[in-house]
């Protein structure tokens, strides 16, 4: 479904993503996983057009997506987060996910002047949707708060939501669960579950090596910007050279 | 969902009751005056107002697009075209030359936009002091006419030759752009303007094109900025650089920023309360500059959201007093 291309990034100096290939079935979960600065977070922004790659292309289904800007991409049906939670911190929770789904309605300026039945018929489409979503995250009695109000895993929430809210075919998460304790990453692992068994395809990036392990259909390594393997949990378990590479010749499993 | 509660539609009703019957208790024509100008500025702050405050591009030429309006207007309506033609005509310009503007800079993130249209506002006043064919140089156009009169079947006509007139007519282009304002600035069209400002990286991960939603403020903005400056060329009767200098944006940004950033009503209060004042300052002469300027400085420091937003804080701060025991029970149940 989703196809990276020797991808090459680099910035000045530094190779940062060198040659990556792999690609992303329909319904599964693909796990990114590497040690800090192999280039995890770089190859999500070439996926998204974030960033323009230095070499390499980027398919979603056989229609190549590099080269396009972020919001072109989007359009496409690709959702991601950033590692760094990212919200529209000045609005309030629904509105986050109001904006989230505006690219699937109409609202445009004429319409919005002068209310036509198309204007209110997408604001309601898109006022059920954010409602919908938010009784999904468990967040719906907090849908007049404004972000600041929200504890770190709820933001955390927010931010898949406002990725979610516009039922994307494949989901791109970067460390959702970064800086979360043990209780809280279990209930967000819980929560990728459930999109998955909805039907979206997702590929996470995460550090947290137990629950990758129980979580992914399959996983890609990444070291110094490489790829240097591939395969299902188990496989990538007894890989020698993630082993060596990656858990510092020590898996603790 | 965006709705407001109920005390402010019965605040904003007695404000329109005391703006429709102001014509018969307003004391002298000196003041009318300052009122009819008040609301013209108005219309200028709260458009320069959706392009700095909700969509967040610093637009400093908003000046310049008032004063391509007022040209526009003065201008065409002396070769022969009716007002009612010029003055949407001379708003299509402006919002034009405004895109034609934003085009190059808006696609840029950061200083460049500010910078450029700074440049622009300057540019545009050289040109109207010296481009004397079209503008008539420093002296500027003259004997401007005033709006043709609108004739309403069996009851006659519209005429703005008094001032109460006038002032209704720039009543109603006021309530006009507020309502569009309002419309557009309260739906998930304006969501996307303050999404973008919030977040640009964010707004752009889930669909919405930054460079569009930009530009279309701008265009808004401009547009409207056009219409209040034809509006304005055509009451007073004449146009001289000085309706299309940097002064006049400065005096759209101060409003802004005193009035409160980001919000419909902070606009209007600000072109509103601001030259009143100053008005009844008239006799401090030069060193009410040196009060302005204070005030300022302790309204960004310390009312970053002005003078409305000033009021939210205190409005918050009312109700947080009045409910201590319930809001930390909400603390709790995290
Ligand atoms: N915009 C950038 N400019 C320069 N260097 C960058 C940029 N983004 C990432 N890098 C570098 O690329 C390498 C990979 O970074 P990143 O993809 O964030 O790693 P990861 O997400 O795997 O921790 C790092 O060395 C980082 O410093
Ligand atoms: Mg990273």
């Amino acid at each position: 479904m989703f196809l990276v291309k020797s991808l090459t990034k680099h910035f000045d100096g530094i190779i940062a993503v060198q040659d990556v290939t792999f690609t992303i079935n329909q319904g599964e979960i693909l796990a990114i996983i590497g040690p800090n600065g192999a280039g995890k977070s770089t190859v999500f922004n070439l996926m998204t057009g974030t960033i323009t790659p230095t070499s390499g292309m980027v398919f979603m289904e056989k229609v190549r997506i590099s080269g396009l800007p972020p919001n072109k991409v989007a359009v496409k049906g690709i959702a991601r987060t950033f590692q760094t939670t990212s919200l529209f911190d000045q609005l309030r929770v629904i509105d986050n996910l109001l904006i989230g789904y505006k690219y699937r309605t109409r609202i445009g300026f004429w319409n919005t002047l002068l209310h036509t039945p198309a204007w209110k018929r997408y604001q309601t489409e898109a006022f059920m949707r954010a409602m919908e979503m938010l009784e999904f995250l468990g967040l719906a009695d907090k849908a007049e708060y404004f972000i600041p109000a929200l504890s770190q895993e709820e933001q955390k929430r927010l931010a898949i939501g406002i990725a979610m809210v516009s039922k994307p075919r494949i989901l791109l998460l970067d460390e959702p669960t970064g800086g979360l304790i043990q209780e809280e990453t279990d209930r967000i692992t819980r929560l990728i579950e459930r999109i998955r068994d909805q039907g979206t395809t997702v590929c996470i990036i995460e550090h947290k090596m137990q629950m990758i392990m129980g979580l992914a259909d399959r996983i890609v390594v990444l070291n110094y910007g490489k790829k240097i393997a591939e395969g299902t949990p188990d496989e990538i378990k007894s890989n020698q050279a993630v082993i060596e590479a990656y858990l510092g010749g020590e898996v603790h499993v | 969902m965006f709705t407001k509660p109920f005390h402010y539609n019965l605040l904003y009703l007695l404000l329109l009751v005391a703006a429709l019957l102001l014509p018969f208790y307003v004391p002298d024509a000196y003041i009318f005056q300052i009122v009819i100008m008040s609301f013209l500025f108005a219309i200028a702050t709260s458009s320069m107002n959706l392009i700095i405050g909700f969509a967040g591009q610093a637009s400093l030429a908003h000046g310049a697009f008032f004063g391509i309006g007022a040209y526009g207007v003065a201008i065409m309506t002396k070769a022969g075209l009716s007002f009612w033609l010029a003055l949407p005509l001379a708003a299509l310009i402006s919002a034009g030359i405004g895109a034609v503007i934003g085009i190059p800079s808006l696609r840029t993130r950061g200083h460049y936009f500010a910078i450029v249209t700074l440049c622009f506002g300057v540019i545009l006043w050289i040109v109207a002091g010296n481009w004397i064919q079209l503008t008539g140089g420093h002296n500027g156009i003259f004997g401007i006419p005033l709006p043709s009169s609108i004739p309403i079947p069996f009851l006659g006509e519209i005429d703005f030759y008094s001032q109460t007139a006038q002032y209704y007519l720039a009543l109603t282009f006021l309530l006009l752009t507020l309502f569009v304002l309002h419309r557009l600035i309260y739906s998930m069209f304006g969501l996307t303007f303050m999404a973008m400002r919030n977040n640009e990286p964010l707004a752009d991960a889930v669909g919405i094109d930054p460079f569009t939603t930009k530009l279309m403020a701008f265009v808004i903005a401009n547009f409207i900025a056009g219409m209040a400056g034809g509006i304005y060329a055509s009451i007073i009767g004449a146009v001289s650089p000085s309706a299309a200098s940097h002064l006049m944006t400065f005096n759209f940004l101060i409003y802004v920023i005193l009035g409160g950033i980001a919000t419909l009503s902070g606009s209007v209060i600000g072109a509103f309360a601001i030259p009143i004042i100053m008005e009844l300052l008239q006799f401090l002469g030069d060193y009410r500059m040196l009060i302005f300027g204070a005030l300022l400085v302790v309204v960004i420091i310390y009312f970053p959201q002005g003078f409305v937003g000033g009021l939210r804080q205190l409005n918050q701060k009312v109700v947080a007093w009045r409910q201590p025991k319930q809001t930390e029970g909400a603390n709790v149940s995290r």
